[in-house]
Order: C-alpha cells, then structure tokens, then sequence
C-alpha cells in the first residue's frame, strides 16, 4: 500500500524533495504549496522539480543534502545523515530536533 | 458500446461494473455523505473527475506530474525483517516516504510510557542512521485507563446499566492520566531528538479520548514552540461517550472532519488527518466519494497542513492487509485531485 501510495502522489522523499517539504509542513505547519515554494526557493529551483528524482539527485549531491544509496553507484563522499541534517538546517533555516540533541549531547 | 470496468468493494474483492454503474456509485457515495453529515454535494466536474478516475481500465493510476503531495505515515518502524531503525532506514531508501514514523508494536501511549528510554535509545539511532524525518506516534488509546486494563472505572460497562454520571466522572479521571502519559512520553522523545509528535487515532475511544489528546497537544505547544505535532483522528464522527466534553467552548461529540480541523489546529497541532471509516459492503467508488465529499469542508478552514488518512480500511482505502495496488492509486489521485490536499 505504501509504495503504491508513493508511485501515485508521493515527492519521493529522499529520492527528490519530499522530505525538505515535509520538514516545513510538521515544523512550522506550512500549507503544501509554501513549503514547495520555500523549498524550491531555497534551492534555487522550480517547484515541479521537487519531485524529479532525476534533476533532485543530482542537486542532493552538490548540495550534500543526503540521498538514497544505489547499489551499482560508490557515494563514499557524500555525507552522513547527521552532516546533511547539519547541510539541511542551514538550507530551510530551522533547526532540526535531531540536530539539537546531538548538539546538547556535545555540550554546545 | 461500453464495456464492464474493473473496480474493487470496500474489502479489496473485484467486481465489475459498467461505467454508468461506477457513476451511480459516485452518486450515491456523495449523497450519503450529505444526507447523513449535511455537508455540501461535490460539484459536476469534480465528480465527472472521479468517474474518469473509476472508470480508467489502467491497472494504476497517478496523479498530473507536478501535483504529488507530501506522505506521511504511521507505523513504519514495524520491521518485516531486522529491528526498528533498519524497518525505518528501509523505508526511507527503498519506500521513499517524506517522512517515517517510530513507533512500538503496541501503538498506545500508557502502553509505552513504561519502556519510554528504551524507545528514545532507538530513536536516538534512528536519528544518526536516516536524513528524513522521524517522527514518534502512538493512540491515546483512552480506554486502556478502564477496569480490568486501567485504575478507574469502565464506562463501557457503565452506560448500559444507565450509570451515566459514573461514566462521566470514570472518562474524566482517565483523560487526566492519559494526558500525563502522552505529555511524558512526546517529551522524552523530543528530547531523544524526535523530529515530530504523532498522536494518531485521536478519538478511537470517543469524545474524552480526542479531548486528551486536544489537551496534550495544547501543553506540549505551550512547552515547545518548535515541537511538529501531527494530530490523526479515528474516524468522521467524534462518538459522544462522554456527550458533555468541551474544547475551547466547543462540544467535541458528533464533531465532524471540519470541526475537529478547528478544534485540532486551535490546539496548537501543525499538521491534521482526517479520516473516514470504509462500509466493505459498498465499493471502493462509494466509499472515496463519500469519504471525499465528508473532508472537502476542512480544506477552506485549514490553516495548517491536512494529511487525509488513507490506510487499510479508511479514506476509500479498502479494509484489506493487501490493499490491491488499482484501488489505492485510484483513492490517492481522487484524494489529491479534488481536495487538493497537503498530504496523505
């Protein structure tokens, strides 16, 4: 249920940008069509490109914003989860919960 | 001449039907709903869109590319294989949902209140191994605070021996535990570095179960400005188990999907899930109609997201472990095209 969900209306999550759209919704109770534009403005893209895996893939990688892992590709030098959360706190201008926690765990 | 178009019942089973009869069926899921819940008809071409929809003989359907909406879901941290993090990793690399949702076999907030540090341990390495967010969901579950389970009184033995004002005051002490129970836990895994709070199936148990949750919802607002709090609800009726509970001068029984969107994002929540139980004895036409026409209300009023429930056996969903891939697709673009909703 879940992939079909996915195949017929879902951004793709971390495939495209579905996950930065889903960051504004739950943290600041954005409506879908500001945080699509947040996003893509943060981006520097249009918002139907938020859900092209193609073009997001790509973009994930300069940006070191974290994507999915393809087995036949080597990503040794993207980032961890925790240096694109740092990479996407930076992008949306909110500081991400998970993030907090590491900080207070390092004492700063 | 037309021919037969194959479409599921609200169970998942095939029928097939002409493309005049899925019609009728639209017809009468939108009747149905404002018949019994006095809401507004969809209009011509929104259901000359869904019968498009219906009739299609394409296996899978989608929505216009450019239109995908964010999806959010419960219980993705139940593995099929493997522990919780590696369910949850999964689902981000292979489902690619927008966010995923920790969360424990047994879905209930008293239920987890006792293993609470361990559930922040694996949302701790939830949060060093995934990039998008991970929320932590459970029900309010008010009922598991009732005899034999809970300390006070079982108001669903009560009503019936017409010991009204017993079942009142038993509800009213339980929704002050559970309250204390959903504060404890969201705040130990906010502190775990949660990205989010789910309080799902928000009034399962009636109105006192969705007032807990509304009053949970409201404390931890006060508490955490920056806390994400995600409020799904039960069903498209609040039952009235209580019948006298209030929420900022508003009833909460019999509340429909708009008014519980009100009473939901006046608490302080960031994003909303209406839901609308699936009849399995009508189609999966009838049922998402019927399930669109009872939530197109809150799309005006909403001031937050609205995330509509659409898993097993809501939301037009069929009530099937194996939802068939034709009836979902077909449920999720009708959802999306005609409300344009936020998310699923």
């Amino acid at each position: 249920m879940s992939i079909a969900h996915t195949c017929a209306a879902g951004m793709g999550g971390l495939r495209a940008a579905g996950d930065l759209v889903a960051r504004l919704q739950m943290a600041k109770g954005m409506r879908l069509a500001e945080a699509k534009q947040a996003v893509a403005d943060a981006l520097g893209v249009g918002v139907r490109d938020l859900s092209d895996n193609q073009a997001m893939h790509e973009l994930r990688g300069e940006r070191r914003l974290g994507r999915i892992y393809e087995a036949e590709v080597s990503y040794f030098r993207d980032p961890s989860p925790l240096e694109a959360k740092l990479n996407i706190e930076k992008l949306l201008g909110l500081e991400l919960n998970g993030v907090r926690a590491l900080r207070e765990r390092l004492g700063g | 001449m037309a021919s037969r178009v194959v479409t599921r019942m609200g169970d998942g089973s095939l029928v097939e039907l002409m493309p005049a009869e899925i019609r009728a069926e639209l017809e009468a899921g939108v009747e149905a709903a404002v018949t019994r819940f006095k809401v507004e008809p969809l209009a011509g071409d929104e259901l000359d869109h869904l019968a498009d929809i219906f009739t299609s003989p394409a296996r899978f359907v989608s929505v216009a590319v450019g239109d995908e909406v964010v999806l959010s879901q419960d219980g993705t941290g139940q593995p099929q294989q493997g522990g919780s993090v590696q369910a949850l990793y999964e689902t981000e690399q292979l489902i690619c949902q927008d966010t995923v949702e920790l969360s424990n076999l047994d879905y209930s907030y008293p239920a987890v209140k006792t293993i609470a540090p361990y559930e922040q341990q694996t949302m701790k390495e939830a949060q060093e191994r995934l990039t998008i967010p991970v929320h932590y969901g459970a029900q309010p579950d008010l009922g598991r605070y009732s005899r034999p389970d809970g300390p006070v009184g079982n108001w669903s033995e009560l009503l019936p021996q017409m010991r009204i004002d017993e079942a009142r005051a038993a509800q009213e002490e339980a929704v002050e535990l559970a309250v204390a129970d959903m504060v404890h836990v969201a705040e130990a895994l906010w502190e775990a570095g949660a990205d989010g709070i789910d309080f799902d199936t928000a009034g399962a148990a009636g109105d006192a179960d969705l007032l807990a949750a509304l009053r949970a919802v409201e404390h931890l607002r006060r508490r955490h400005p920056d806390m994400g709090i995600m409020v799904g609800m039960a069903s498209e009726v609040v039952l009235g188990t209580h019948g006298r509970l209030e929420h900022g001068g508003v009833r909460l029984a019999g509340l429909k999907p708009e008014g519980q969107l009100r009473v939901v994002q006046a608490a302080g929540a960031t994003i909303f899930g209406p839901a609308v139980t699936v009849n399995t004895g009508k189609t999966v036409a009838w049922n998402t109609a019927r399930a669109i026409t009872l939530c197109k209300p809150c799309m005006a009023a909403a001031e937050i997201p609205v995330h509509m429930n659409v898993g097993m056996g809501v939301g037009g969903v069929p009530m099937s472990a194996f939802a068939p891939v034709d009836a979902v697709s077909r449920v999720s673009r009708a959802c999306v095209d005609v409300l344009r909703l936020d998310g699923l």
